[in-house]
């Protein structure tokens, strides 16, 4: 059985982008640059990094002044849920890959917990084909890991590695049978292929809106308890390091897990974890308003948790960050906290709320968080790792990191506008994205036209 | 008064005792009168939205506001278009077209009133919403408190059984808070809420804690809401543990319960119909409680808006009224 | 901006006077005293009440019963722009409320109060009234009558005439209460 050909899909649109990206501080940890330079793109590659040749338009490419701005890796986004096939009217692949665009990413990994689920090849080939039609940023597709998410058998794991997807998840839902586990581990390991797993103990769970504690208590929630994540984590990373199988755990949001991640690893085990911008920036006070913005699963938890998943993030625990970008349609949403689905969008606000709330605070390394924002995820499902480097295809974001700015929902190209960060003033703009060599976001008036 | 009354945090302990005596000098006596009607709210309409199932609340807010001459309407979701699957959002846009004064909401889900204030221009009053809280059931607790024991800084109290499920303890937790009390919670682990000692309480798991307090109030064990949660080993052994009677009872002590009582179960027979319970006088001053929040969430925001149009022409806000003679020049 | 400059109208022995003076008017108007009952409006018209209560049952030699009746339920400005002053009563509410100890039906009722103004005050005092039984007749007896009536309401008694203008104010103050008895008068005056 063949092994993945990397499916991660984007349309042939536009042409490829040739231009001078003047003046910015390039940095790309992963190969140790840290510079300003010119960076000249033809057709789509870079071609040279330091004085640019034909600055002076002669050569026919557009300049852009990027003076004090900062040129990142793109950002790779290993959980976002595009709702395509099913719920179009909360999301499809346009726009939530021009949502991914404007957020400075140029690879996406789509969830599988659409209707119908893909848990079957010709459900992912007729995802691939549309992306290749409308998408603005690589879309690469997991396939579910149990048929219908029902975590009951298998889905066609081989056919569908065979038709392109880069892992297998029944994201939003834990697997709660081991043996069904263990097969899964058996199936991906022969492809070759990761799972990512949605760690969470539900009857522990019980039903909860919340984080378990002294906020929950106060509003009369019910809480989900840290327990009911942190004893999945060992019980599932106990199968699949028994399985030798690769696996990436979805949105950690506790202290008490990063334990049995790291012993894990120091078993052998082959993890790599993710935590979301939210379960980095905020805490379960949020929750005191009861808005619906800021409910999702797992919930926003303490803020000696919060501060546990950066310190992880720093010290490399955590290797990524998962927008966990999940639309829901306004009037799901506009309903009671409790009557509320879990989940908001993230795609266009990862970036600026990390690099302001973290970074800027001095809380994390600006380098961490490029690394787990692109190279980092991109290693973990085997997709094309953005670079920049000479000879190499441009998937890259230009940063504004001077100017403040508003985060106004009403701006977003998601078509959801639930965020938990509506209102924030904050820096790390993108003014611009390319992916796969085109130029896929512009903000107009910042970044050329 | 703010605006609303959703949650008992929505009041500073001055302004609950100022409501608390709106309710005992005005409204306390009405209920004794003959004609138990003043026509303060006439013309006033206070929508009743009631989305569970409720004997005492329903009817005391409907007769708190018939009492006021307010023209009152119920509706109860069982018959109202909720079953037909209308949102929350679209019933509260529809009231909110007959311009009402007041919507008084009960619902199965915390921070539900809070989300009805956004989409109506009425005074929104919280009658229980889900677990999260039931503030004028705690300004009636209050309120039969100070009838019976007068001060109530430093009095202790008692809170037994089902607290996980129960919106009267969270608002009464912080309320007696408030007022000054000291509060003892009385459950087993499996029926307190993970983190409540977070809000002020000491925890006892044991009925022996009720030795030390002056007042005991009992919680209706929520069944219907643990149905198959397996929250504790069976009912017959929560009850041989935690019903409690008069042979827990010290002299003056006193048991409140917000109703329905569940005979049997938290509490026994023989204490239900004694005269040690407050549970009749809790009713009563529900009535008399509600009525001043009616009356007061209408008149003080009345107020509010005279002291801002006061603001711009002062003489002229201070001369209007009839009863301009009994305000007392200073200085 | 504006000041104010206040004055006394009525001196203290002359407010004991006038209302000595009242308590023989009820006497003559009413012959039948067992029927009496005298009924002040809170808060100072309570203590006029009482005061002509005692005066009468010393001329009289027969006690006259004595209510206390608070309007603020019957008023016609609830959350209107004039219940500022209900506002300043609710943050320090009183504690006393309506009293009336005894059955007012077939009465002759004398309402009490301190100040007559509009007439607002006796319209919602008399509503409040019937919704505590069928009084025979009602009267009423002011200390002052200042003027300005919005209402076809007139007093069978009257204390002093003061005729005022309407940005003025009176104020009855009573030993009871204020330490000592004077009426006096108040202007705001505009600049």
């Amino acid at each position: 059985m063949a092994g993945n050909s990397i499916a991660a899909t984007i349309a042939r649109r536009g042409g490829k982008a040739t231009l001078i990206i003047s003046g910015a501080r390039l940095l790309d940890p992963a190969q140790g640059l840290d510079t300003i330079a010119d960076v000249t793109i033809e057709k789509g590659r870079i071609t040279r990094i330091g004085k640019a040749a034909g600055a002076d338009g002669e050569s026919g490419a557009e300049l852009i002044d990027a003076d004090g701005c900062l040129l990142l890796p793109g950002f790779v986004d290993p959980h976002v849920h595009l709702r395509t096939p099913g719920r179009e009217d909360e999301e499809d692949i346009a726009s939530g890959t021009r949502a991914a665009a404007a957020g400075g990413y140029v690879t996406i990994c789509a969830m599988p917990n659409t209707e119908p689920v893909v848990d079957n090849a010709a459900v992912l080939q007729s995802l691939i084909e549309q992306a290749e039609s409308e998408a603005a940023v690589r879309v690469a597709f997991m396939g579910s890991i149990s048929a219908g998410l029902a975590g009951e058998r298998l889905s066609d794991i081989w056919d569908l590695a065979d038709a392109g997807a880069v892992a297998f998840t029944d994201d939003g839902r834990p697997l709660a049978d081991g043996g069904l586990l263990r097969a899964a581990c058996q199936a991906a390991r022969l492809v070759g292929l990761p799972l990512s797993l949605h760690c969470e103990d539900l009857p522990l769970s019980g039903g909860g809106q919340m984080n378990e504690g002294a906020v929950s208590a106060e509003l009369g929630l019910a809480g989900i308890p840290c327990a009911s994540e942190t004893a999945a984590i060992a019980h599932d990373l106990q199968v699949a390091a028994y399985e030798e199988a690769r696996v990436h755990v979805a949105h950690v949001s506790c202290a008490a897990s990063l334990g049995s991640i790291e012993a894990a690893r120091e078993a052998g085990a082959a993890v790599t974890c993710e935590a979301t911008p939210h379960h980095l920036a905020l805490s379960d006070e949020a929750v005191r308003g009861l808005d619906s913005n800021f409910k999702m699963n797992p919930p926003l938890r303490s803020e000696g948790d919060r501060r546990a998943l950066v310190q992880a993030l720093a010290a490399g625990t955590i290797d990524c960050v998962g927008s966990d970008h999940a639309p829901h349609a306004d009037q799901e949403k506009e309903v009671p906290f409790e009557e509320a689905p879990f989940g908001v969008i993230g795609l266009e606000t990862a970036f600026p709320v990390l690099y302001t709330d973290l970074v800027e605070a001095g809380e994390l390394p600006l380098e961490v968080l490029v690394r787990a924002m692109s190279t980092n995820p991109a290693a973990a499902f085997g997709l094309p790792v953005p670079a920049i480097a000479e000879g190499g295809e441009a998937s890259l974001c230009l940063v504004d990191t001077a100017e403040e700015f508003r985060i106004d929902p009403e701006d977003f190209q998601s078509k959801s506008r639930h965020t938990a960060f509506a209102g924030r003033m904050v820096r790390g703009r993108v003014l611009m994205t390319i992916a796969a060599g085109r130029v896929t976001h512009r903000l107009k008036d910042r970044a050329g036209s | 008064m703010n605006k609303h009354l959703l949650s008992i945090n929505d009041l500073s302990r001055d302004e609950i005792e100022s409501i608390l005596t709106t309710a005992a000098k005005d409204f306390l006596e009405l209920s004794k009168r003959d004609i138990k009607k003043v026509p303060t709210l006439r013309g006033r309409t206070v929508i009743d939205l009631f989305y569970e199932k409720s004997t005492r609340t329903s009817t005391s807010f409907e007769l708190a506001g018939k009492r006021l001459s307010a023209d009152v309407i119920n509706v109860k979701a069982e018959s109202s278009a909720v079953g037909k699957g209308e949102s929350l959002k679209d019933t509260v846009l529809t009231l909110n077209a007959y311009n009402p004064d007041i919507i008084v909401i009960r619902h199965p889900h915390v921070g539900a009133p809070a989300f009805v204030a956004r989409y109506t221009d009425a005074h929104v009053i919280n009658a229980g919403d889900g677990k999260g809280g039931h503030p004028t059931q705690c300004l009636l607790d209050i309120f039969s408190l100070k009838q019976e024991y007068g001060e109530l800084e430093g009095l202790k109290v008692a809170i037994v059984g089902d607290i996980l499920h129960s919106r009267v303890a969270r608002s009464n937790i912080a309320g007696f808070r408030k007022m000054g009390m000291e509060v003892t919670l009385v459950a087993p682990p499996s029926l307190l809420p993970r983190g409540v000692e977070a809000l002020g309480a000491d925890i006892a798991h044991g009925l022996d804690a009720l030795a030390d307090v002056d007042v005991v109030y009992l919680l209706r064990m929520q069944q219907e809401r643990h149905a198959d949660a397996g929250l504790m080993p069976s009912l017959r052994e929560y009850i041989a543990r935690y019903c409690v009677g008069r042979r827990h009872l010290g002299k003056g002590q006193r048991v409140l319960h917000p109703g329905p009582i569940n005979r049997g179960v938290e509490i026994d027979a023989e204490l239900a119909d004694s005269p040690e319970n407050l549970i009749l006088q809790q009713v009563e001053a529900g009535l008399a409680v509600r009525m001043a929040i009616m009356y007061r969430i209408i008149v003080d925001a009345g107020a509010d808006q005279a002291a801002a149009e006061g603001e711009r022409d002062a003489a002229e806000a201070a001369e209007a009224g009839p009863e301009i003679k009994n305000i007392r020049a200073v200085g | 901006m504006s000041g104010s400059f206040s004055k006394t109208v009525v001196p203290a022995e002359q407010v004991g006077r006038t209302i000595v003076r009242i308590a023989h008017e009820i006497l003559e108007r009413n012959q039948d005293i067992g029927d009496l009952a005298l009924v002040g409006i809170l808060t100072r018209g309570a203590y006029l009440a009482r005061r002509l209560a005692s005066h009468m049952e010393e001329f009289a030699g027969q006690e006259v019963p004595v209510g206390e009746l608070d309007i603020s339920l019957y008023r016609d400005d609830v959350a209107a722009r004039g219940s500022l002053t209900i506002r300043s009563k609710l943050t320090q509410p009183e504690v006393r409320g309506t009293n009336l100890p005894f059955n007012i039906d077939e009465k002759t009722i004398v309402l009490v109060d301190d100040v007559l103004f509009t007439g607002r005050t006796i319209r919602a005092a008399i509503d409040a009234l019937f919704d505590y039984g069928r009084p025979s007749r009602i009267q009423l007896a002011v200390l002052v009558d200042r003027g300005h009536r919005e209402l076809p309401i007139r007093p069978d008694f009257v204390g002093k005439n003061l005729p005022t203008s309407q940005d003025q104010r009176i104020n009855v103050l009573l030993s009871e209460v204020d330490g000592a008895d004077e009426i006096v008068l108040e202007a705001v005056q505009h600049e």
